[in-house]
């Protein structure tokens, strides 16, 4: 489908087919309504009712101050879609264009979707993560039933895993008094994501607002009693701390299983994709039909050297969806390419979290405005003398400052000094834990000799 | 080239001769993004240059960072913040915020609007079988000046004397030395004195008393980042009242001015009050009260569109300019109170943005609704009416209509 006048007829009376019903599928599918696509549209989505919004969940939903039934997102429009609920797409056959349901019914397309996002990591003992009190946060019944047990004024929570969600938890429990442990096998909180100065901020944070931080301890057992409910964890230094409730805060797995045998570009870190989010097939070729949005997406983004990153955040998957809708019903001259910055946000302890950029590529961090030790400041990430991301701690209204200085690709540190521009302002390392997920192995093997018979092949991963 | 001189376009926006129709100046201002004059001050006037410095951190509202100080810039004894940078803007901001509005006052504005609407409905009442009209003086200045008095907790039969003062500080804010009575400045630094002593005199009554208005309030205040000083709560008392006056004023007049040369708009709005709302935003986009903020300092060298500012430099933004460049917004001309994404700078941008901007926009929308249902087939009598002064701050100074 690439000439001007197939694509008419296809935007009067084509099908479209939407995988994985949430933020990027809506989002899409209003942007494809509103790019004036008048044919058939199909939400597929394995989870039962509206869509609806995952940030309230770890803070909002957990105070009771938003109940989860109150999170629907807001339409923007009517959308006319066809919605298949409840349902998983267990296979995608490019062959034919059909998405295949775990039920069986086959569902055919002429162009597609693919907005599947991200589950939570479950806890890694089948047995022990069925205990009665152990959670994970990521759907909406998963914040009501740990909201429910909350509010049952549990003796205390363990929180595992310090990044962005387990912290906002821990948070929540300090905000109702309740008593609560954060066990990170990092040296500090929000490592992962900020680096470790910014880690040793959060770790203060924490324990000035009664946490029982403990960091370089990784979690080895949870214990349940008799009657199958959790009672304690045991620690990789030896020692245990008993709680009624565990939250398992270890991060996302891409929903990628059901694109296995698809011949998509598809691996524990997404569905690659160009920067129009059209997907990769597994040679590495760009196709036509199959877009990609989301949590699920690994986009090339020519600001950090075309890398390949995949994003767990809301505003890129509103971003990646618009984009993706708009290029699916345009001609290759018509196609925008998805570049904004990424801004990410959070709420913990009191305060607002805000970052533009990706600040895990950089190799060094500077505080350049505000005070460090009353949580209010900006620092600014570089990579080899230029910014690429900065983060704020109640002083977000900076931030677009230096998404402009990473869109200019100004130099690193930002030489020039502000009214408010700490004393000692030296830039330090960052200091990111290793890439793990690089350690998780090849995930295809390359076969053939000539040009025209070189061709990737992908493997199963074992894991 | 983004700088070059253009010695005579700004002189040209500043003469009153300008005033009732300054946009085309604009526009011509606007091929030099960032202009430099002969005085050695920087003025930006396109909409992107503009929310750029208005978010650069090195860009500072403090006088103290002017290489060439002003005469009359700012009350250089105790500033408040509009004219103070991070972090004291900031704590003095957020000090005052929590007596104002979210998060600690949410529903603060939103409360107000059946007091609103009984003051503008009390006005109206008062001239409502006349059949001229100044729409100044009976209307869009005692309006947004009994609010903001009864908001602060000043007694209204002081009003008449203040709005002496604050008639004499708003003119020393244009003080141009090369034109204007040296008496001008004298006049607005001695009124800057007798308001902060009336408002002082206030402040002593207020201390360790119950009340609900804004002075006792920050009198009494006992929140996470302590107690203003007196000097402070003066500044910011001050501060208020001045910005509430002026501004809300010029809006509302403007708005009154715009519909009745938009007949079909005013026509609409009876019919469709909820248009009130756009209408508003597109007002502040198209007929905007503040024109220009005078100043601001480069704090350090600042590159804006390939021209280096230097440091200690004057900055001046034409903020009416930057929203109407045609860059940013379709048609910029046209008042389309339907226009969607209207990201205007009516209210500034950035750290500074309108601090009263709920309060001026819920008291605009009341009185244009008002008075679209109550006036009786209005018509202007003099197109354009005549206008204060002020570059900075325009409006007309009065607006006469008639009605049948
Ligand atoms: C607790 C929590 C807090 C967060 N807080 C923030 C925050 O503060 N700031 C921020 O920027 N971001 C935050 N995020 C991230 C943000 O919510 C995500 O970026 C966003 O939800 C991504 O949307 P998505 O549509 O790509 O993926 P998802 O929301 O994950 O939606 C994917 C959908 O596809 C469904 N699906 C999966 N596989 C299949 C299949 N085979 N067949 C059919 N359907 C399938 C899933 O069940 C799900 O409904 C938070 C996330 C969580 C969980
Ligand atoms: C239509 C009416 C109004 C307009 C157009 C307006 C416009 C503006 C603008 C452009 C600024 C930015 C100044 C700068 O950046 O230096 C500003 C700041 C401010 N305004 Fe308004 N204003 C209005 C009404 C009000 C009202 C009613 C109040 C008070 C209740 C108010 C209080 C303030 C304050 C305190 C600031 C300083 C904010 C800061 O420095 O952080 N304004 N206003």
């Amino acid at each position: 489908m690439s000439s001007a006048t197939t694509l008419k007829g296809f935007k009067r009376d084509g099908r479209i087919v939407i995988v994985g019903a949430s933020l990027a599928g809506l989002r899409a599918a209003e942007a494809l309504r509103d790019e004036g696509f008048t044919g058939s549209l199909t939400m597929i989505g394995d989870e039962l009712g509206e869509p609806y919004d995952r940030p309230p969940l770890s803070k909002q939903v957990l105070t009771g101050w938003v109940p989860a039934e109150g999170t629907t997102l807001p339409r923007r429009r009517d959308i006319d879609a066809e919605w298949l609920l409840g349902v998983p797409a267990d296979h995608l056959d490019l062959a034919t264009n059909h998405v295949r349901l775990a039920d069986g019914r086959r569902i055919p397309f002429d162009r597609m979707l693919i907005s599947t996002g991200v589950r939570a990591r479950p806890w890694f003992v089948e047995a022990e993560a069925a205990l009665d009190g152990v959670f994970v946060v990521r759907t909406r019944e998963d914040a009501d039933g740990l909201r429910r047990a909350m509010a049952a004024g549990p003796s205390r929570v363990l929180v595992i895993g310090a990044g962005f969600t387990g912290s906002e938890i821990a948070s929540i429990c300090r905000e109702r008094g309740i008593p609560v442990t954060v066990a990170e096998l990092a040296p500090a909180p929000l490592v992962g994501g900020l680096g470790a100065m910014i880690g040793e901020v959060a770790a203060d944070m924490q324990r000035a607002h009664g946490v029982d931080l403990r960091c370089g301890v990784k979690v080895t057992r949870l214990e349940g009693d008799a009657q199958g409910r959790f009672r304690r964890a045991h620690f990789s230094d030896g020692s245990t701390v008993d709680a009624d409730v565990a939250v398992v805060a270890l991060g996302g797995i891409r929903n990628t299983e059901w694109l296995r045998d698809s011949g998509l570009a598809v691996g524990v870190w997404g569905v690659a994709c160009d920067s129009g989010c059209r997907a990769f097939d597994v040679n590495g070729l760009v196709t036509d039909d199959i877009f990609v949005a989301g949590d699920v997406a690994r986009c090339p983004n020519p600001i950090y050297e075309y890398r390949f990153i995949s994003l767990e955040h809301w505003a890129n998957a509103v971003e990646q969806a618009e984009i993706a809708a708009h290029n699916m019903v345009s001609t290759q001259a018509d196609r925008w390419p998805h570049l904004s910055i990424p801004t990410f946000w959070s709420i913990q302890f009191g305060v607002n979290i805000k970052s533009v950029g990706v600040p895990t590529y950089a190799d060094e961090v500077v505080v350049t405005q505000g005070s460090v030790p009353d949580h209010r400041f900006v620092a600014a990430y570089g990579y080899q003398g230029r910014v690429t991301a900065a983060v704020s701690f109640n002083n977000a209204k900076w931030l677009d400052h230096y998404r402009q200085l990473i869109e200019t690709a100004a130099p690193f540190p930002p030489s020039c000094p502000t009214p408010d521009q700490p004393a000692d302002a030296k830039p330090v390392p960052v200091d990111f834990p290793g890439p793990t997920l690089l350690a998780q192995g090849a995930t295809v093997v390359v076969t053939g000799h000539d040009p025209g018979e070189r061709r990737v092949t992908a493997m199963r991963q074992h894991r | 080239m983004t700088t070059t001189e253009t010695p005579d376009i700004l002189p040209r926006i500043l003469d009153y001769s300008s005033r009732a129709d300054p946009y085309p100046l604009y526009a011509e201002l606007r091929r030099t993004p960032v202009a430099l004059q002969e005085n050695g001050s920087y003025v930006i006037s396109t909409y992107r240059e503009l929310t750029g410095v208005l978010h650069d951190p090195r860009l500072s509202s403090d006088v103290r960072n002017l290489s060439r100080p002003m005469p009359g810039a700012a009350d250089r004894a105790a500033p408040a913040f509009i004219n103070l940078d991070p972090p004291e803007h900031d704590r003095l901001r957020r000090m005052a915020m929590r007596h104002f509005g979210p998060p600690h006052t949410p529903g603060l504005v939103a409360g107000m609007e059946g007091e609103l609407t009984a003051v503008v409905s009390g006005l109206i009442d008062d001239f409502a079988d006349r059949e001229r009209i100044d729409i100044v003086d009976d209307f869009a200045y005692p309006f947004p000046v009994t609010v903001i008095c009864h908001l602060l907790g000043v007694p209204r039969e002081d009003e008449s004397r203040f709005h002496v003062w604050v008639n004499h500080i708003i003119d020393a804010i244009n003080y141009n030395p090369s034109t204007d009575p040296q008496e001008k400045l004298t006049n607005g630094m001695q009124a800057t004195q007798d308001l902060r002593q009336y408002l002082g005199g206030l402040l002593d009554q207020r201390h360790g008393r119950p009340g609900d208005d804004l002075l006792t309030r920050l009198a009494n205040d006992d929140g996470p980042e302590g107690r203003m000083t007196d000097d402070e709560i003066v500044s910011t008392a001050n501060l208020l009242l001045i910005a509430g006056h002026e501004t809300t004023v010029n809006l509302i007049t403007n708005g009154m001015l715009t519909l009745l040369r938009h007949p079909e708009v005013l026509q609409r709005l009876r019919t469709e009050p909820d248009l009130v709302v756009p209408l508003v935003e597109e007002l502040l986009r198209y007929e905007p009260p503040v024109h220009i903020i005078p100043w601001r300092a480069a704090y350090s060298d600042i590159t804006v569109a390939d021209t280096v500012i230097p440091q200690g430099s004057q900055i001046m933004l034409m903020l009416a300019s930057g929203s109407r460049d045609p860059a940013r917004f379709d048609d910029p001309d046209r008042f389309d109170p339907d226009r969607q994404d209207n990201q205007h700078l009516g209210f500034g941008s950035g750290i500074h943005l309108c601090f009263g901007g709920p309060l001026a926009r819920l008291e605009t929308q009341i009185a244009l609704n008002a008075l679209a249902r109550r006036l009786n087939r209005p018509s202007l009598i003099a197109d354009p009416p005549p206008y204060r002064p002020s570059p900075v701050l325009r409006g007309p100074i009065h607006l006469h209509i008639e009605q049948s």
